[in-house]
């Protein structure tokens, strides 16, 4: 059988927001992948399930010095001291060795919200409702996602879907494993301005190791030191600036 | 009509006055009832609680409600162990507030995760590195200790003991008790613990995390201290209502001071740590995270003054008081500085669980606001109610104050 993966790959992404219009694209894409049930009638922003959220985000300064940009904010795949892995008291987070992936296993969740207590992006969702899709919708669903019930956290999982389903494809082929990376998370493919590149960071010769070591590159919440293996690029100072800054109370 | 269960030599107002005091609990009960069977049935969506504000007034009460019934395994350790037999006089009340308030917190988080019927899989699969694992595995043993403990109180009661088989298992139980306050003292030091390292290992909330002392971060070990600080208080607190509300002298008032004396050494200890740990999460922990303390205490609803509060006004000042043996010996004194020691370990609770989910961590982000539901509030006065109505037929049907008799005659 052809090897074709490294054994110690580590899935990311770099979002440029100098190129990311705030379209919303990203999240519609990433809702429809994941089978994320509509919103109920009275959810809010706070309770409604968005694993990619796109917040608008301004300098604070006025006219003309005013400038904004739109930040997309998914689950960061941190990969040092990852603060929801260690707080479930039940195992149902876990980190895949092969990808790096943070991954939920809505099956095993006991509900209990530690993880989304402890996760500094705000990047993990409960299910407050019962997950309903209108009448005849239910034929749109992703076969190949399984959709949660109510009572559990999930978040975004680098669209484990299309990562099982290449796996599948390789197997068929007589691979033992995927090329790295074989697959397209849904908000990459479906981004118009192309701001979002996904890739194996471990991988030197990959766009997205290359992006994530460039110049204007940077993470948010670095000192946390949880790194993330989302990355953000921009050419605007303020912007990286602020990446790090505590938040004003 | 319940004369006969009533422990000979103490004095129980009528059956029908009992019926009147406990019927607006009960009804307070009931309506909690209903609100967890929404939330149950329907989903926690009848909570105001979301994704921001994931943890509310439901794992505040269960901190609180912890840290006050951590009376229990003080008492039962200084009597158990330390042989201080002047504890005798509300050992029985202490369990049984234990008791309550362990249950009541167990039967609250039932309510509060999503997915109860999936309790078990923490046994099943521990992740071992979670401190909530370590909760849910003490917390269990302990309430187990705690049924056990209060098992020869209610096999006590005149009644019951008429049944020679229950008056020898009483007898046999009351010989291992020491073994089992040992058991509960243990487990309770971890629990107490694992509470407080809940917040102080999450690395991604800078003003909650705490650097790791041995293996645990500092707000284990006080967590711990600052609940065997207000579990005495509690017992003082409560023994005194009850003391008020029955109209009837229960305990020596020596066993008020001892209680007062005790609490305020662990607080004094506990205040005294806990600065030190500020002082240095201020200028050491919170920088390294790239957040300055300061900006935690710049919005109006969480200022300095609740800093200020929790160590000095609630902290300090009741730990100073019932250290003093002059103003230790004034019993409103006593009383008012053991409820101000518990009012000062339930904001420390209110801060760590509501301030830390309040303040904002992403750049961007704002101060987040959350109050709790009707369906929230009515279950939390639910715990209130059961622990009402436990204790007050604990109070008619068995001897919770050994002393009462002798006090009576």
């Amino acid at each position: 059988m052809e090897q074709t993966e490294q054994s110690k790959s580590r899935y990311g992404m770099v979002v440029d927001l100098d190129k990311c219009t705030g379209c919303g694209d990203c999240v519609v894409a990433c809702a429809i992948e994941n089978n994320v049930a509509p919103a109920e009638q009275k959810a809010t922003e706070r309770t409604g399930i968005t694993w990619l959220r796109v917040y608008p985000v301004t300098n604070g300064e006025a006219f003309p010095a005013h400038d904004a940009v739109f930040v997309p904010m998914m689950c960061q795949q941190c990969g040092h001291h990852t603060p929801c892995v260690s707080v479930c008291p039940q195992n149902a987070v876990e980190v895949d060795p092969t990808t790096g992936i943070v991954g939920q296993i809505p099956q095993r969740c006991l509900g209990c919200r530690y993880c989304m207590t402890a996760c500094p992006f705000h990047a993990r969702y409960f299910n407050w409702w019962d997950p309903e899709w209108p009448a005849g919708t239910e034929a749109q669903l992703n076969p190949d996602v399984a959709p949660r019930m109510r009572g559990v956290a999930e978040k975004c999982n680098f669209c484990h879907g299309r990562l099982h389903a290449a796996r599948t494809r390789a197997a068929a082929e007589g691979k033992s494993n995927i090329a790295s990376p074989a697959y397209t998370p849904a908000c990459a493919e479906s981004c118009p301005a192309q701001a979002i590149v996904f890739g194996d960071l471990a991988d030197e010769s990959s766009d997205v190791a290359r992006l994530s070591k460039a110049h204007d590159t940077f993470r948010f919440l670095s000192k946390l030191g949880t790194e993330p293996k989302v990355y953000y690029h921009s050419a605007k100072e303020w912007v990286r600036k602020m990446a790090d800054q505590s938040p004003a109370v | 009509m319940d004369q006969q269960f009533i422990p000979r030599g103490l004095q129980r107002t009528s059956f029908e006055r009992f019926l009147v005091w406990v019927l607006p609990w009960v009804l307070m009960l009931g309506i909690g009832l209903y609100a967890i069977y929404q939330c149950l049935a329907d989903g926690l969506y009848h909570t105001n609680m979301d994704n921001r504000f994931a943890f509310g007034l439901w794992i505040y009460l269960d901190l609180t409600v912890i840290a006050l019934g951590a009376g229990a395994f003080f008492t039962g350790f200084l009597l158990y162990i330390l042989r201080r037999d002047e504890l005798k006089a509300v050992i029985n009340s202490a369990v049984v507030l234990g008791l309550i308030c362990y249950s009541g917190a167990v039967a609250v988080l039932m309510v509060d995760v999503g997915q109860p019927l999936r309790a078990w899989f923490t046994f099943w699969h521990p992740n071992t590195h979670s401190m909530l694992t370590e909760v849910t595995f003490c917390l269990t043993c302990y309430l187990t200790v705690l049924v056990i403990e209060y098992l020869p109180v209610i096999l006590k009661n005149r009644k019951l003991r008429q049944i020679p088989r229950f008056l020898v298992f009483e007898f046999e139980l009351h010989k291992v008790m020491p073994v089992f306050a040992g058991v509960g003292t243990f487990l309770s030091f971890f629990h107490q613990g694992s509470l407080g390292g809940l917040y102080g290992v999450l690395v991604g909330r800078p003003f909650a995390f705490r650097e790791v002392l041995g293996i645990w971060p500092s707000t284990f070990y006080l967590f711990i201290l600052s609940a065997a600080a207000a579990g005495p208080s509690f017992v003082l607190v409560t023994t005194w209502l009850v003391q008020k509300i029955s109209r009837k002298r229960l305990v020596q008032p020596g066993v008020f001071t001892y209680l007062g004396k005790v609490s305020g050494s662990m607080l004094m200890v506990y205040v005294l740590l806990k600065a030190v740990d500020t002082l240095y999460w201020i200028n050491h922990t919170a920088p390294l995270e790239g957040a300055a303390a300061y900006a935690f205490y710049t919005s109006q609803s969480f200022g300095s003054w609740i800093l200020f509060t929790e160590i000095v006004l609630l902290g300090l000042v009741p730990a100073v008081v019932l250290l003093t043996k002059r103003l230790r010996e004034i019993p409103a004194v006593l009383v008012s500085a053991a409820f101000l020691t518990c009012c000062g370990i339930m904001l420390n609770r209110f801060v760590m669980t509501i301030q830390t989910l309040a303040l904002p961590t992403l750049p961007f982000d704002l101060l987040m606001s959350y109050f709790p539901s009707w369906q929230e509030v009515a279950t939390f006065l639910a715990v209130v109610a059961y622990g009402v109505i436990l204790y007050s037929l604990s109070f008619r049907y068995m001897t919770l104050f050994p002393q009462e008799r002798d006090i009576r005659q």
